[in-house]
């Protein structure tokens, strides 16, 4: 598989600066294992976690994300409320100059929300099933672009 | 004594065994070499290649299986089973207004199911009211919204309250959801002792897995026994709690995990009751239990067991219960959320057939079985009712019911189901030294036990070594199924919109010096540690709202915040 290759020469790439990465539990739904299980592969493959725990308000994740001056964005929700949550979490990025921060989605996501969702400008959405080592490549590739823009 | 072997008979099969590795074995190894170098169940115990009764040699009849309805239960806890009646078929339901709960209610009555069971959206789970800014975008949208005692007379509008039994899964508010349920089965004209049901009310576990937790660990155990205590008295048919290994299970722990976490909440819980100065046969016969029925068969049926198994000796031996049913394991099940695909989603339908006949060949008192499309939403009616038909075609077709606990005696089974055992109680030894559950979650131990446990699952999916079809075997580049599964239609925003003018016209319409009176009452009784549930039933009646009730005894008892570990 090509994708192997890949990931290691991200992984080179990006070996020499700290990539810090956001995991927020956005909403009231405590159901935590996926955020959890990204947050460690993600510590794994070399990165900076900071995971905030459940229950987050879109302005307590905007809050965490300037404060640690984070270079990636993962959310985490599977109560189904994820349209009006991202809704809202994007709208309060831009307005705070946080627009340029690349934020994905994860969780329990219907197909048919995900067009509205990319629409709000969130990079990808990583449905149940999706393995790791595409959320690690994706990630740093996020990163990557960002520092070069 | 009750050895199932002679001395003679197990030599002569060692013997044979002996004669069967050297001939017939190596033959077929080498023109069909073994699919891994290693088989195991998901909780990482050694499956064999071949049981025999040398695997069961030591085996006491009497003590381990004995006859179902007497200790120590592992056979069933009723004589007949289901063959004097089938298992309660309980679907989880319940999404958007009161009004749509209803209609869905009487929808699954209307086609079979004998028991209901209340799914609460986010907001009601946490203890907050609809129109709170917490709760904006999640009302209704993953169980129905109930703010108010208003609420809960809707969702029971035209169902006898006095015929059908309910469960309700709610954790920190279920004084507050309880009370709700008594006071409009009272407006029903239900006496006390007709009404039915279950308040799940399991605070530990949601330390450990399911995370809607509001109050810290200590005083949320006090709240929930409250609960306990009450019903024990005013409601003879209510079961106050349910011991919950299912979430436990759906946040990544093994089998083993689930089994011994629960058993050892269980124990906590007895304790507590017991320092109480409560009697153990007033109380016990009460408890019930709630399992995860997940896609590694065997293991689950062993798990089911070994639960019995393990409750009665505890009850028997560690807390001088006397009664039958103080000993008894009850438990519902609920077949594996976790183990559904996004990808090919109408395999689901296969998956939770397979999980729901391990719950039945297990034991179960009651089952929900998932629906095709929960990896998305909650359920159509289309695939709702197709889970509920998974359990009819078991129950009627199948012919699995027709005799008591069919698996026992295989040699597989038996010697799992000890396996399951022994393993659980290693970790109820740990728990038990640390002080019990209590003091074990609030160093965090579970949570991490089941951190690492779900972070080791995924890697051997990643790794190939687990197979989940559509995800890392027989993948579908077009997945057509995933594109076109029918789902749920929520009008989120008008649920919201008309949740929250409800709530308004409630708090304008209703008698607030009753109201507030309430509410300073209950704020007393907490401070000074009496049984809150009189007071919260007060309170409901004067329709203070679930958010007030819940805001004035986390002034009394705090709120917990969970230190993030993975």
């Amino acid at each position: 598989m090509g994708g192997a290759t890949n990931l290691l020469d991200l992984i080179k790439k990006t070996r020499n600066r700290r990539i810090k990465v956001l995991i927020a539990k956005l909403g009231l739904d405590g159901h935590d294992r996926g955020a959890k299980v990204v947050a460690r592969a993600l510590k794994d493959a070399g990165l900076e976690v900071i995971y905030t725990g459940i229950r987050q308000t879109p302005e307590q994740v905007v809050e965490t994300a300037i404060q640690e001056d984070v270079d990636v964005i993962g959310v985490s929700i599977l109560s189904g409320a994820h349209i009006p949550l991202m809704t809202k979490l994007m709208r309060l990025l831009r307005e705070r100059g946080l627009g340029d921060i690349p934020v994905f989605l994860g969780g329990t996501i219907p197909l048919p929300d995900i067009p509205k969702l990319k629409e709000l400008g969130i990079r990808n959405i990583f449905l149940p099933g999706t393995p790791l080592r595409d959320i690690i490549k994706e990630t740093l590739e996020a990163a990557l672009e960002r520092s070069r823009e | 004594m009750a050895k199932l072997y002679n001395d003679k008979s197990l030599k002569e099969i060692e013997e044979r065994i002996k004669i069967w590795e050297k001939e017939t074995l190596p033959k077929s190894l080498s023109r069909f070499p073994e699919r891994m170098d290693e088989f195991s169940t998901l909780s990482n115990i050694k499956i064999k290649r071949l049981y025999t009764p040398l695997d069961v040699k030591d085996m006491d009849y009497m003590e381990k299986l004995g006859f179902p309805g007497e200790y120590p239960y592992t056979r069933g806890i009723h004589a007949t089973m289901y063959r004097g009646r089938i298992w309660t078929m309980r679907m989880f339901s319940g999404y958007g207004s009161a009004e749509d709960t209803n209609k869905r209610l009487k929808f699954l009555i209307e086609h079979g199911e004998t028991g209901l069971s209340l799914a609460f959206d986010y907001p009601t789970l946490v203890g907050i009211d609809a129109d709170d800014p917490m709760a904006s975008g999640e009302v209704g949208v993953c169980g129905v919204s109930v703010s108010s005692l208003e609420d809960m007379e809707i969702i029971f509008d035209g169902i006898n309250m006095g015929e059908i039994t309910t469960n309700m899964t709610i954790n920190p508010p279920a004084p507050v959801l309880l009370a709700m349920y008594v006071a409009t089965a009272e407006k029903q004209g239900v006496p006390y002792e007709r009404i039915g049901g279950t308040t799940q009310n399991d605070p530990l576990k949601e330390f450990i897995a399911q995370k809607s937790y509001v109050f810290p660990p200590e005083p949320a155990v006090k709240v929930a026994m409250d609960v306990v205590e009450w019903s024990v008295k005013n409601l003879p048919k209510w079961n106050p709690i349910s011991i919950s290994g299912y979430h436990i299970r759906e946040a990544g722990s093994t089998a083993v995990q689930e089994l011994a976490f629960t058993i050892a909440n269980g124990i906590e819980y007895v304790r507590h009751l017991i320092n109480r100065g409560m009697n153990v046969d007033d109380f016990a016969h009460r408890l019930s239990f709630f399992f995860d029925a997940h896609i590694n068969f065997f293991e689950e049926i062993a798990k089911f067991r070994a639960a019995r198994r393990m409750w009665a000796k505890i009850m028997k031996e560690w807390f001088n219960a006397k009664k039958e049913r103080s000993m008894w394991l009850r438990f519902h099940t609920q077949t594996a959320g976790v183990s559904l695909t996004a990808q090919q989603p109408y395999n689901n339908i296969i998956r939770t057939t397979i999980e729901a006949l391990a719950a039945v060949l297990g034991g179960t008192q009651s089952l929900h079985t998932n629906s095709l499309d929960e990896p998305f939403r909650v359920p159509s009616e289309f695939a709702a009712k197709i889970a509920l038909r998974t359990q009819q075609i078991i129950a009627y077709e199948t012919g699995v019911a027709d005799t008591v606990d069919p698996l026992a005696g295989s040699y597989y089974v038996e010697w799992l189901t000890d396996k399951m055992e022994e393993e659980a109680w290693r970790y109820i030894e740990r728990i038990e030294m640390m002080g019990g559950m209590t003091e074990a979650v609030k160093r965090g131990y579970p949570q991490r036990e089941v951190t690492e446990a779900s972070f080791r699952f995924q890697r051997e999916v990643e790794e190939g070594k687990r197979y989940i079809v559509g995800v890392n075997i027989f993948v579908e580049k077009e997945d057509e199924e995933i594109r076109n599964v029918p789902l749920l239609d929520i009008n989120q925003k008008e649920i919201e919109e008309r949740q929250k003018k409800r709530l308004k016209r409630l708090r304008e319409k209703r008698d607030k010096s009753r109201w507030e009176a309430s509410l300073n009452k209950l704020h007393k009784a907490a401070e000074r540690g009496e049984n809150i549930m009189p007071y919260v039933l007060e309170a409901v009646k004067s329709y203070a709202t679930l958010g007030e009730i819940m805001g004035t005894l986390k002034e009394v008892y705090g709120v917990w915040v969970e230190p993030p570990i993975y």
